[in-house]
């Protein structure tokens, strides 16, 4: 069943950077996401979401391999200097492999 | 000298709560609630009486007032520079003191009402006017003018963000609607508005104190920075105001726009414009030292400079 196997992208990164990102994850070729609100803390200190600008989100995108890290590389290369970004993939297994 | 206006307790609640780690913390949806609400409510009742208002007369103050907001941050931007800080950084924090905070104008609003003065009621024009060309001066310092810059983005982040939108969108509803039109909204948006106020501020006191803790990094620069630009633009808000012959208490919440400094559009544009700038060190100053400045201190001082600039 190696055809049912995806990679899950996981973002976790500023509230302010959904509307650009989503963007960014469509142009390169993903076909949908899920984006979920998000606190914690890093590197950058304390992301409490207790109001805009210390708001996180978490957003994931399941898909091919390839096209994962296409998205990973281009996150990475654009956003991590300035933005609290973690980027991490993992293996799932999709049940209807037609929709990624 | 601590003003004894209700809203100003609920701050201090809020910083000590903060500073204790109290486990108190209002819900992000209600936060965003309270502003939707102080925002509308404040288009609202400009609204109202722009719709009394010869709409030719307020194009002296709303051309001065734009021009304010463009000189403060290029006024701000090299003492900033003086200060050893990075030119982005400089550049964001300029932009977040050109533009202003809405929270620090309900506040003073309030504190004039609470004493009887009037004021010009088409102030929140001016509000809505100095939101916006604080950023674009903020951006061209960062960047240049001949670096490549997002317009269209910047445009959107601008003209679209959620107070610009809310504050412009009460004023045309109160604009068209007029005094008996709004009178069925008048218990949410008008009665209601002293308690929103009050829960806003105990939010705004916990995170003011979340942004002390930065302070001590920050150092001693910013602390000075963040009192003594408010007074100088307060002054400088005050002069204006004497100049457009405003009522006293038009000239206190025009001193008090002036001196105010951001932190809802701009950190927002700012952090999508020029991400290089550490929205810590603006936010900091803005939320840290110069909001509870203003609302404690500055207010009664601007009061101070517009009796004695009147006179």
């Amino acid at each position: 069943m190696t055809d049912h196997q995806r990679k899950l992208l996981t973002v976790i990164t500023e509230a302010s950077l959904e509307h650009a990102l989503c963007e960014r994850i469509e142009q390169l070729g993903a076909h949908g996401y899920t984006i979920t609100d998000a606190r914690g803390k890093g590197s950058r200190g304390k992301r409490d979401a207790g109001w805009g600008a210390s708001a996180n989100i978490r957003l994931e995108v399941v898909c091919s391999e390839a096209c994962a890290h296409t998205i990973a590389e281009a996150l990475r290369k654009e956003y991590s200097d300035n933005y609290a970004l973690i980027l991490f993939m993992s293996d799932v297994e999709v049940l209807r492999p037609e929709k990624f | 000298m601590i003003a004894p206006d209700p809203v100003v307790w609920f701050f201090l609640l809020g910083v000590v709560a903060g500073l204790l780690r109290a486990e108190l913390r209002l819900p992000p949806a209600i936060y965003e609630f309270l502003v939707t609400i102080l925002l509308l409510a404040i288009g609202i009742k400009g609204g109202i009486e722009l719709a009394r208002q010869p709409l030719m007369e307020l194009m002296l103050p709303i051309v001065a007032v734009a021009a304010m907001g463009i000189v403060l941050p290029l006024l701000a931007f090299p003492v900033l520079r003086l200060g050893r800080l990075a030119r982005a950084d400089a550049a964001s924090i300029a932009a977040h003191y050109g533009s202003v905070s809405v929270g620090t104008y309900a506040v003073a609003a309030a504190w004039l009402y609470g004493r009887g003065i009037p004021y010009e009621s088409w102030m929140p024009v001016l509000l809505v006017i100095l939101e916006i060309p604080a950023i674009i001066i903020g951006v061209l310092l960062a960047r240049g003018l001949d670096r490549h810059i997002r317009w269209r983005e910047m445009g959107r982040e601008v003209l679209l963000g959620k107070s610009i939108v809310l504050l412009f969108g009460g004023l045309l509803i109160g604009w068209a609607v007029g005094e008996e039109g709004i009178e069925p909204l008048k218990p949410l948006f008008l009665d209601l508005f002293p308690g929103v106020l009050a829960l806003f501020m105990l939010e705004m006191g916990l995170i003011a104190a979340s942004q002390l803790g930065a302070l001590r990094r920050s150092g001693l620069f910013l602390l000075a920075f963040g009192t003594v630009m408010p007074l100088f633009s307060g002054l400088f808000g005050a002069l204006l105001g004497v100049q457009l012959g405003l009522s006293l208490g038009g000239t206190v919440l025009l001193a008090t726009l002036a001196a105010s400094a951001s932190y809802i559009a701009v950190p927002a544009a700012m952090r999508l414009s020029v991400p290089e700038a550490n929205p810590t060190l603006s936010l900091t100053a803005a939320l840290g030292i110069t909001f509870p400045f203003n609302i404690l201190i500055g207010i009664p001082i601007y009061m101070g400079i517009a009796q004695w600039l009147q006179t």
